[in-house]
């Protein structure tokens, strides 16, 4: 479990991060870097400062010019204030203005109490229906997926997300219960599971390996341990995983 | 207590007495169950952090903690403290024991009512710790409750009784606060002395005065939801249930409810909720800062502009709260510009306390180390908000623990440390005495050393990403189990934070009786609540007329009118 390491091993070259493992990531990995650096400089100069003032003897000339002490110094933070927002609200609108390439890999992430599962709509692309009335665990049907729609024949039901790598994905979420939030941190990617609500994000793998799939909004007495495998293999690895699993539906 | 608060009047009967009007006996009453409630939300905090160093961990008569238990604690912990602390004892609790003096009132202008609101927070009180009481514990959504999960009482343990006891105590502290909002505004607009124009209030005032309009709007949307989701959880109605809900093998979802709509309402509610903390702090440190240094606050018209501006735009960022929650993206970068904005006269409230310090020469007292301690964790805490405001990081950062490192040092450390600043410097006003200042000195160092020591490192398991609201890191997936060495020094430095407390334990017993005595104006101040004499009075000059330089008399007091100096 070297990656599980990761956090203590090099904390220095990714600011405590695991390593990213996604094309969007570089750019919020860059963004981190930067403002953390400049957010905590201003803290060290301005607790620095608080220091000497207090250790500072009395001095007899007046107060400073509220220039020097409260116009340009405030002007500065604005300017980095300006630079900080401009340049996240890019990286913000470049991925998620806009929806996923219609060549996307399509995969549904369904949340609930406390389990990921994860819906891959098979051959004919298109996801079967779900009713909550249909939701059985046990008969092996976690998500309600309705058996008399055409669609949901082909359909797979994994409790681990597989992916091929350097494939755009298209996750579409929800959940059966309460919220939950669908959080990898190695994918610098968290969204939100809102029962009734469908909600889209997307992103593109770049690194083979495994890494962890956490629930991050309270969710009930489970919510530490609802957690989940993301697993990034070559396109090869994945057809094969998805032929074996379509043999086990097909069964 | 209460012998003091009457002070001179004649004696009251015991009736009267239990249920004063009086708004000094209020405020050091608002001020003692604001301590019963931080030391409880304290016990609660170090429970969990020992939870989180030794998972496992067998609890003498109770054995190892459940994760629901943990959860309980979590949302107990972060109500009591930021209602029945953080909101109650600055903006209640100093606002009642010294604003009517600040502005030369003979007393708060609705007593009444006054009287009545304490009972009412009392009576939400009780309610909440009721819930610990019932068969199946408190409730275990958090503070912010979000449903389905607090609208369907088999969602878990504790959302049954539990959570309708954190929504009828919260629905009850709505009215309470409204009535201490209504009377603050009244006392402001009316009760002033003469020739206490606005732009003579001290900063303390100002942020009171902004801190009600808060509460009378952001608890209004908030007693609005409570009902809403009450009528959800009892009478059959749908406005946060979604269609085909299904909770614990059932379908409980009929209606077409939303669930965002939950979101939207507490967190326009609860992003003001956090200026409501912590205006007051900051109105009642730039005082501090300028009396013990005895300089003029740098920028007065500004600052008491930048108080209002704060508030005005606290209503506009609660959206921030929202960028990973499902929201329309676009309004992801929306509420992320206007949080940048708010940051600009949050940042020039500090460069005014630099300023205001800048010749030095301080006089060292206790409540001075504890303003420059609110100053320092403010800067700690505020300069992780244009972080967390850009939605590009919050995506990674949001509910992770660098949130929590945020919040609670600018909240709960600035804010306790601004309130402990205030109980210092205002404790002649309650019992004629000084606080010692050698435990003071020690109460701070400790306390200062030990909250950097617990939130610190918080930043960096966030960084690592680690969730909140975890009972244990140890999950199945093995990312987080690397962070229990740090998880165990937080949870020493946590038990070195509540154990400085101590300090201040011993000596706000110690000095009430043993004190020295405080005499007219210990600090040299020159706002009117030290006034020697409560008589009518007229105010002929600014709040902060401090002038370093001349040797013996370097301050005129806002009651000393022109022909008595000199």
């Amino acid at each position: 479990m070297l990656r599980g390491a990761a956090p203590l091993a090099i904390p220095l070259r990714d600011w405590w991060m695991p390593p990213n493992a996604a094309a969007h990531g570089v750019a919020v990995d860059r963004l981190m870097r930067w403002d953390v650096a400049a957010m905590s400089t201003c803290f060290l100069l301005a607790n620095l400062l608080l220091v000497w003032l207090f250790l500072r003897p009395r001095r007899k000339s007046s107060a400073p010019s509220p220039w020097r002490a409260e116009f340009i110094p405030l002007g500065l933070l604005i300017v980095l204030y300006i630079v900080m927002a401009a340049t996240a609200e890019h990286v913000w609108a470049r991925e998620r203005f806009e929806g996923a390439a219609p060549a996307a890999l399509r995969v549904e992430v369904v949340a609930q109490q406390f389990q990921w599962y994860f819906h891959y709509p098979g051959i004919d692309a298109a996801y079967g229906e779900s009713r909550p009335q249909l939701i059985n665990a046990a008969l092996g049907n976690p998500i309600g997926l309705d058996p008399t729609d055409r669609h949901s024949k082909d359909d797979l039901v994994s409790s681990e997300l597989v992916l091929p790598i350097d494939r755009e994905v298209d996750l579409q979420l929800r959940s059966t219960d309460v919220i939950h939030g669908f959080f990898v941190p190695e994918m610098r990617l968290k969204q939100n599971a809102v029962p009734g609500v469908t909600s889209h994000v997307h992103f593109t793998p770049i690194r083979e390996g495994t890494y962890p799939i956490l629930c991050s909004q309270v969710c009930g007495s489970g919510h530490a341990r609802m957690q989940a495998h993301m697993r990034v293999v070559s396109p090869t690895v994945y057809n094969a995983w998805l032929a074996t699993r379509a043999k086990r539906v097909g069964q | 207590m209460n012998d003091l608060s009457a002070g001179g009047r004649a004696r009251p009967t015991l009736l009267k007495r239990i249920f004063t009007t009086d708004d000094r006996a209020l405020g050091i009453r608002y001020l003692l169950l604001s301590l019963v409630a931080v030391i409880v939300g304290t016990l609660l905090s170090l429970a969990m952090r020992v939870q989180l160093a030794s998972p496992g961990i067998r609890w003498p008569l109770h054995g190892p903690m459940l994760p629901e238990e943990y959860l309980s604690l979590v949302t107990m912990h972060g109500t009591l403290m930021v209602f029945f602390v953080l909101t109650t004892a600055p903006q209640s609790g100093f606002a009642n024991l010294v604003l009517p003096q600040q502005i030369g009132a003979h007393r708060m202008a609705l007593p009444w009512l006054n009287g009545l609101g304490f009972w009412i927070v009392v009576l939400a009180l009780v309610v909440l710790l009721s819930a610990f009481l019932l068969p199946a514990g408190g409730p275990i959504s958090g503070w912010t409750s979000y449903p389905p999960y607090s609208a369907v009482a088999s969602a878990g343990p504790g959302q049954g009784g539990g959570m309708d006891c954190w929504l009828i105590s919260i629905g009850l502290f709505c009215l309470g606060s409204w009535f201490n909002a209504v009377n603050v505004l009244v006392t402001v607009l009316t009760e002033r002395a003469r020739g206490m124009t606005l732009g003579r209030m001290p900063l303390t005032v100002w942020s009171w005065f902004v801190s009600a309009i808060l509460i009378l709007l952001a608890f209004t949307v908030l007693f609005a939801a409570i009902v809403l989701l009450f009528c959800d959880r009892h009478f059959g109605t749908a406005f946060f249930i979604p269609q085909g809900d299904w909770i614990s093998g059932q379908v409980v979802g009929h209606g077409d409810g939303s669930p965002l709509l939950w979101l939207h309402l507490f967190w326009f509610f609860g992003h003001p909720e956090v200026y409501i903390a912590i205006l007051p702090g900051m109105g009642l440190v730039s005082g501090l800062i300028a009396n013990f240094s005895r300089r003029p606050v740098v920028g007065y018209r500004m600052m008491a502009a930048a108080t209002v501006l704060i508030g005005l735009l606290g209503f506009v960022v609660w959206g921030h709260h929202m960028f990973v929650s499902g929201m329309n993206p676009y309004a992801g970068t929306a509420f992320g510009l206007t949080t940048m904005a708010i940051a600009v006269p949050s940042t020039a409230e500090v460069f005014s306390w630099l300023g205001t310090l800048w010749g030095g020469g301080l006089r060292r007292t206790t409540p001075l180390l504890f303003a420059l301690g609110f100053l320092s964790l403010f800067i700690a805490g505020g300069v992780t908000g244009p972080i967390l405001a850009l939605p590009a990081l919050d995506q990674y950062l949001h509910n992770t623990f660098f949130v929590v490192a945020h919040f609670h040092l600018i909240m709960a450390m600035a804010g306790a440390f601004s309130i402990f600043a205030g109980i210092y410097y205002w404790f002649p006003l309650m019992t004629g005495r000084l606080m010692s200042e050698r435990l003071g000195r020690w109460h701070f160092w400790l306390s200062l050393i030990a909250a950097y020591g617990t939130f610190f490192p918080m930043h960096l398991e966030g960084l690592a990403g680690r969730p909140r609201h975890y009972a244990q890191v140890t999950g199945s997936t093995s990312s987080l189990a690397s962070l229990l060495p740090m998880e165990r020094g937080v949870t020493w430095a946590a038990l070195l934070l509540g154990a400085a407390q101590l300090l201040f334990l011993f000596n706000l017993i110690w000095s009430t009786r043993r004190g020295r005595p405080a005499g007219d104006n210990p600090w040299q101040a020159t706002t009117l609540e030290w006034r020697p004499v409560h008589a009518p009075v007229t105010v002929g000059r600014g709040p902060y007329e401090y002038h370093s330089g001349s040797s013996e008399e370097d301050f005129i007091p806002q009651w000393e009118t022109a022909s008595q100096q000199e």
